[in-house]
Parts: structure tokens; sequence; C-alpha cells
């Protein structure tokens, strides 16, 4: 090993980063998207997606998930880090393979072409709950409802079946049975 | 119906209602119907600083060594660019400052408008929170929940930022609330059982060190009390952080004085060998810890901390107590004290051992350096200065580098409140405004600022400030002519390439003084320190203390870089001894 000329001590040895979803609850007030977004970007932290609306417009509660990884430690400085926040009410947070929490993202397709391919394209959302929002002769924009995996696969899947256009959304959650987070 | 007050008035309604007696502040276009209103408030004395950050440090200071939180006021653009250091200063040594920005009217807001700048935005990652009001409404709520953030849990700066247009405007003002909305923040989280199992693990412990910081301080007064007692009824070593110096007194014999990389040969060893840490309000900087894989390898380890997310930030520990230190400390006091009434089994003899170690360590006497008749050594120079101070009740700010950690090793506190030093951020220029600040909040008292020439005149512009009010502020400036510990480094780690570390222009300090208006004394020979020294204390004014020292003086012991706690480069007694010469050296 090279011998450092730092005064700040060596990276040593890293644990394995994990996925996990975390659900922050806030007050939906100016630039607290900003605080929670420049709490990740000022200490290191990743977002893979994100995803965020008011659901309580009495309380003026938004509700932000967050997908993220991390090893354990780097997770629950995430979650303290958050809950230090002077509008953050809540913050849950589970790993991605949680069986006890539903995620799901959506995503609009535009595929241009013709009608059996657009038929075609809808074949292959079948398992996504596929919903036509809008269609003309040689267009059509499909919605679906899935995992972020899944999207990906669809995305790749369609384009040779006339797509030209994705936008999609970060996974929201919600767990299963009658408890709620908390 | 109640009167409808002006944005302005509601501002300094609240000041008096936080009773707030001191502000630090620059006027500027954007704040001017705030210090219109200043008059009609002759309860609250504004201190008119000659740089923004200048404010932002003096209120530090105030509110280091008084314990109430430092109020600033800036104007938009500049005026609140400038004060960012110094709140970002605040935000790494847990500062309670609460900084009023002036804004460009609501209207021009996002238009680049004259002296415009995005204050909230630019100082959200520096603030525990900050708030941009846009409606004269929320004026008053937000000034009291402002003061209540900067001051509740792990303290800290927070910033308003008051558009022009809402300081015209008119609304009702609105007392604080009594009752405290935490939001789910509750400060004391502990549990009796938690308190249990540590006194558990006192009783069982053979090597133990306990390591305070500066949350001690931050707690209060009592937390100071409650922690020599504790410390009085276990027997155990005592260690401090930078931050933490004088919660505990620096001359008693449990106290192993300062720990980590310029830490004692004693403080770092047992840190290194113990069996339970006990960490109470400090948080494991890098600073202290050294490599984190061989750090204190054999313990179990116990912290005590009011911000929860300061726990296993770093270390893991075994056991976490989250709460106000003074709580934590009295509660295990009262704890150790019941179980005594029981069996009053004692386990200082289980620790003589321990004691016997430590005292071998201590034989090294790491703080030792060759005196000369010649050139003032400046640890020569901190320790006169220490001696011939101690029964002052003298307070001490510094700025950063090579003279801070001399002032820390050299200088013992046996008060809290007594030390206010930049540590987290390592921000050079903090100790003249910090002076500044403390002498304002204790005017009768005597104020020191430990400098060095480079730092010093980072922000000395402030000496017409104390001039102005006449603050007898005396600055104490180490002048070797370098910056010195960058030199230190560039030595031992660079080769000795001394890249831009040489100041080849100073100015002349007397000359200095007398220009601001204020004396200078210059010292360059060991045998009229004591009397100069002297003289600067007794002149009732402002001093500027230009003290040359020898330039190749270093700082030690000094842990290098990516080295757990027991690897330690000693002084130079210590170094001939070892024959650690140019090879030890090149191992840092």
């Amino acid at each position: 090993m090279p011998k450092s000329k730092s005064a700040y001590s060596i990276s040593t040895k890293k644990q394995k980063p994990d996925t996990y979803i975390f659900v922050v609850w806030v007050d939906n007030e100016a630039g607290v998207l900003a605080r929670v977004v420049g709490l990740f970007s000022g200490r290191g932290y990743n977002i893979e997606s994100l995803a965020v609306a008011e659901v309580d417009a009495v309380k003026n509660i938004s509700r932000i998930t967050i997908v993220t990884t991390g090893t354990p430690q780097v997770i629950d400085q995430i979650r303290l880090q958050l809950t230090k926040l002077v509008p953050v009410h809540k913050v849950a947070e589970f790993k991605r393979e949680d069986k006890g929490v539903i995620f799901k993202e959506m995503a609009l397709f535009k595929v241009v072409g013709k009608r059996n391919k657009i038929e075609k394209c809808l074949n292959a959302c079948k398992k996504f709950n596929p919903v036509i929002l809008d269609e003309t002769k040689t267009s059509a924009v499909i919605q679906i409802t899935a995992l972020r995996r899944e999207i990906d696969k669809m995305n790749k899947k369609l384009k040779p079946l006339g797509l030209i256009s994705t936008s999609r959304t970060g996974a929201v959650a919600m767990t299963r049975g009658a408890k709620i987070f908390n | 119906m109640p009167k409808l007050l002006t944005g302005a008035e509601i501002v300094f309604k609240c000041l008096e209602d936080q009773k707030v007696e001191h502000i630090f502040g620059y006027p500027g276009g954007a704040v001017l119907p705030i210090y219109d209103e200043l008059k009609n408030h002759p309860s609250i004395k504004h201190i008119l600083v000659r740089h923004e950050q200048g404010a932002g440090h003096a209120a530090e200071g105030y509110a280091r060594s008084s314990g109430k939180p430092g109020v600033v006021l800036v104007t938009s653009g500049p005026g609140a660019t400038n004060v960012v250091t110094a709140l970002t200063d605040a935000y790494m040594d847990s500062v309670p400052l609460v900084c009023i920005s002036g804004q460009v009217p609501t209207h021009l807001i996002g238009t680049d408008a004259f002296q415009e700048c995005d204050t909230t935005g630019i100082t959200r990652p520096c603030t525990k929170h900050n708030w941009l009001v846009k409606d004269i409404n929320d004026l008053s709520k937000v000034m009291h929940e402002a003061f209540r953030v900067a001051t509740t849990g792990r303290p800290g700066p927070v910033l308003i930022d008051i558009p022009k247009d809402i300081q015209f405007a008119k609304a009702k003002y609105k007392k604080p609330n009594k009752e405290k909305k935490l939001n789910g923040k509750s400060h004391n989280k502990f549990s009796q059982d938690q308190i249990d199992e540590l006194v558990k693990l006192l009783s069982k412990a053979k090597k133990p060190i306990i390591y305070s910081g500066g949350g001690v301080i931050n707690s209060g007064p009592k937390a100071s009390q409650a922690l020599r007692e504790f410390v009085e009824l276990t027997g155990f070593p005592i260690t401090s952080t930078l931050q933490g110096l004088g919660a505990y007194p620096g001359d008693d014999n449990q106290f192993l004085g300062m720990l980590g990389m310029h830490g004692t040969y004693e403080a770092n060893n047992a840190m290194h060998d113990c069996d339970l840490l006990i960490n109470i309000g400090a948080r494991f900087d890098d600073r202290i810890t050294g490599k984190i894989d061989e750090f204190s390898p054999n313990s179990k380890k116990v912290h005590i901390d009011i911000d929860p997310s300061s726990i296993n930030k770093i270390i893991k520990v075994d056991l976490a107590i989250v709460g106000d230190v003074t709580s934590v400390i009295s509660k295990i006091n009262k704890t150790i004290a019941k179980r005594k009434n029981g069996h009053s089994k004692s386990n200082k003899s289980n620790i003589a051992k321990w004691w016997e170690q430590i005292e071998k360590w201590r034989e090294k006497d790491s703080l030792n350096f060759v005196n000369s008749d010649e050139s003032i050594k400046p640890q020569h120079a901190v320790q006169r200065l220490y001696e011939l101070t101690k029964n002052k009740d003298t307070y001490v700010t510094t700025e950063v580098g090579q003279h801070q950690m001399w002032a820390a090793q050299h200088y013992k506190f046996d008060k809290p409140n007594r030390w206010m030093t930049s540590g987290g951020l390592g921000t050079m220029g903090y100790g003249l405004p910090a002076a500044i600040g403390v002498q304002i909040a204790h005017p009768e008292k005597l104020v020191i600022d430990i400098a060095g020439e480079a730092s010093v005149l980072m922000t000395m512009q402030e000496m017409s400030t104390a001039v102005q009010y006449n603050l007898p502020i005396k600055i104490f400036i180490l002048n070797n002519q370098y910056m010195g510990m960058v030199r230190q480094w560039q030595e031992l780690l660079h080769e000795k390439n001394y890249s831009e570390s040489y100041s080849e222009a100073l100015p002349d300090f007397m000359k200095m003084a007398e220009a601001y208006g204020c004396k200078g004394i210059k010292a360059d020979n060991p045998n009229d320190l004591d009397d100069k020294i002297q003289e600067m204390i007794d002149y009732d004014g402002p001093v500027i203390f230009d003290c040359h020292v020898d330039p190749n003086e270093n700082c030690f012991p000094m842990i290098p870089s990516g080295k757990p706690h027991n690897q330690m480069i000693l002084g130079p007694n210590d170094q001939e001894e070892n024959k650690i010469k140019g090879k030890g050296k090149a191992l840092v």
C-alpha cells in the first residue's frame, strides 16, 4: 500500500450496500424537498428514484418515497439525519426484498406504429395492468404499473415494437395488511 | 383589537421577548427598516462589526461564553454570503446562533435584483433550519420558532430571511408559545434500564476511561458539576476533546489532558488500551479517532449524546444513551449512590493497576519541549500566559493552527465556557471577533485571543470594533511568520517543501495597533516575556501583543495520519532518545 500523505485517515474495508426504500412524511412547505434532497447530496448518499406529493391537504403533509442504496450503517445515518430535519414528521425504511411492503412504479409508453404492433405491445404488458390513455390510428399511450426492473425490461422489449417515448415515476410504497408505517 | 405592528417592530418585540440584549450586525439596503427601528428599543444593544463574518464569530463567542444564543443581523446578498463561514462554523461546533438577514422585496425575488442572492438556498446546508418569511403574519411565529430550534436539542445556527416589504408590512404580534411542540423530537430518550446497564459496566471495568466533549459544555454548568461528581464517584481517569476543555478541571490528577491528534501520550494510550470507554457528549471526530479499525480495539463502548445521529455514525458502540448530558449523568450519579448504600462495594481497587499504567505513560511527559534562553518558545509563551492569568477567571479564544493546539495543551481550564475555539470547521480568523463577543458578554473579565499571525490577519479589521466599544481584549499573537501547522505538515509529510506557507511580508503589528488606536506590545526575548505579559494584563484597553517565537517549532505529540492511538510521534526529547529521526518522520 502506498504511504499516505494525507492528514486524514485512509478509508478501509467497506460493507456491502443494499437497496432500501425510505418513506418520509414532511410538512408541505417551500424548500422542503430541497432540504431532503440536499441532505442526500451533501452527505454523499445516493438517490435511485424519488416520488413526492401531498397526501393530506388539511394537515399539509407530503409523502416522499426515496429509493436508495447504502450499507446498514449509512442507511441508519440516512434515517437519523432525515429525522433531525425540522419539517420531517416521520421516517420509515425497509429493504427492497421486504415481503411485507408493496412498492410500485408507473410508466407511460408512447408507441407509434401499425395496429398489430400496438396490439403486440399491449399483449406484452398484459401482466402489468395496461391501460390505454390515448389512441389514434398510428399511435397509443399505454400506462402500466410494475416494479422498477419490470419496467426496465418492458422498456427494452417494446423498443422494436415502436416505443418512441417513456415517462416513468419513482417508486411509491405501502405496507400489506392492516398495519401502517410508524 | 391589538395594535398592528410593522415587521421591523415585530422583529424587536420578538428579540425582547426572547431576552436578547446584544445583536452583532452590519447595516445595508435590505435591512434598513430594522435598523431604523433599533433606536426605539434601548434594552437591545447593537454591536457594529467591520465584516459580517466578524459578526457571526462574535455572536459565537458571545453564545459559547454565556450559554445564551448569539444574534446576528445582516443585509441581503453580500451581507448574507459573508456570514456563511460563521454559520458553518457554528453548525460544526453546535453553537446556538440566530441570524436575521434582509432580503430584496418579495416581488423582486428571483429577478436578480440588486444585492439579491438565494440566502435560504445558500445557508440550507449550514444551518439547523432556515426560513424565508413571505407573509408578515408568519413573522412572529417564525422568530420564536427560530430561537427554539437554535437552542434546543443539539444547539446550532438558524437563519431568518426577511424581505424588505415584509419589514414594512403590518400584522398582529404573537407572543412565544409556552407549550413546546417537539414534532416528535423529544431529547431525553433514555431509560433507567440503560442507566443500570451502564452502572453494571462501571463496576466490572478494570481499565475504564471517560472521554468527554463539547456536549458537556453545551448542556450547561450543571453538566460540568455532574461530570465532576461522576469522576469523583468512580475514580476513573478522564480525557477531553478540544471542545470539552474546562468541563473538568485541567489541573486535576484524574485528568489526562486532551486526546486525539495532538493529545497527550497518556490520554491516547489509555483510549487505545481501555476495556470500557464512556463517551460523554463527544462525536468520535476523525481528529480524535485516528485509524478507525484500530480505535480502542478491546473496549466496551458507551456513548451519551443528545443527538441520535451521532450514535454509530463513525464508531459502533455497545450501549447508546440518548439524552441531555446533565439529565443522564445526574441519573447515573444517583443510581451509583443508591447502589453504594446497599453494599458499599467500590471498584476503585479494581482499577489501581490501571492507574499505575497511566502513571507510567505520564512519565513520558509528552508535552515537553526544549526551552531556550535566546528565542521565545511558543509553548513557553502559553505556559507563562497561563501562570500569569490563571487566578483571574480568564476567557480564552483562539484562531486555528499550531498556536491553537499549544493553547489547548498548555493552558489549563478549570471552568466550562472559558474556552472558545473553532474545532469542527477550523476557521482561521475566528478568535479575534470571538473575543469581542466574549468581552461583550463578560465586560469585567479578562479575555485573551491566543492567535497566530496568519490567522489573525484574516479578521484583523475587527480591532476597529474593539476600539469603538472600548473592549479590552488582548490579542496574544504567537508570531512565527509561517502558517505554522501547514509548515509542520509540509515538514513531516511533504519532504520539507514549504510551498506558500511563509509570509514574506507581514505588517508591523506595533504600528498596526497604533493605527487602530489600541496598544501594541512586542516581545522577542524570553527574559522580558513575563513583564510584557503583565503589562498587557494590566493595560485597561485592547492590546495587540506581538510575541516573536521560534519559527521552526513543531506541535507534538502527534498521531500521524492513518495510525492508531498507540503510535504517536513524541517531542524532541523523546525523539533523541529513540533515534526516531528522518526515518521515523517518513513513516507519517
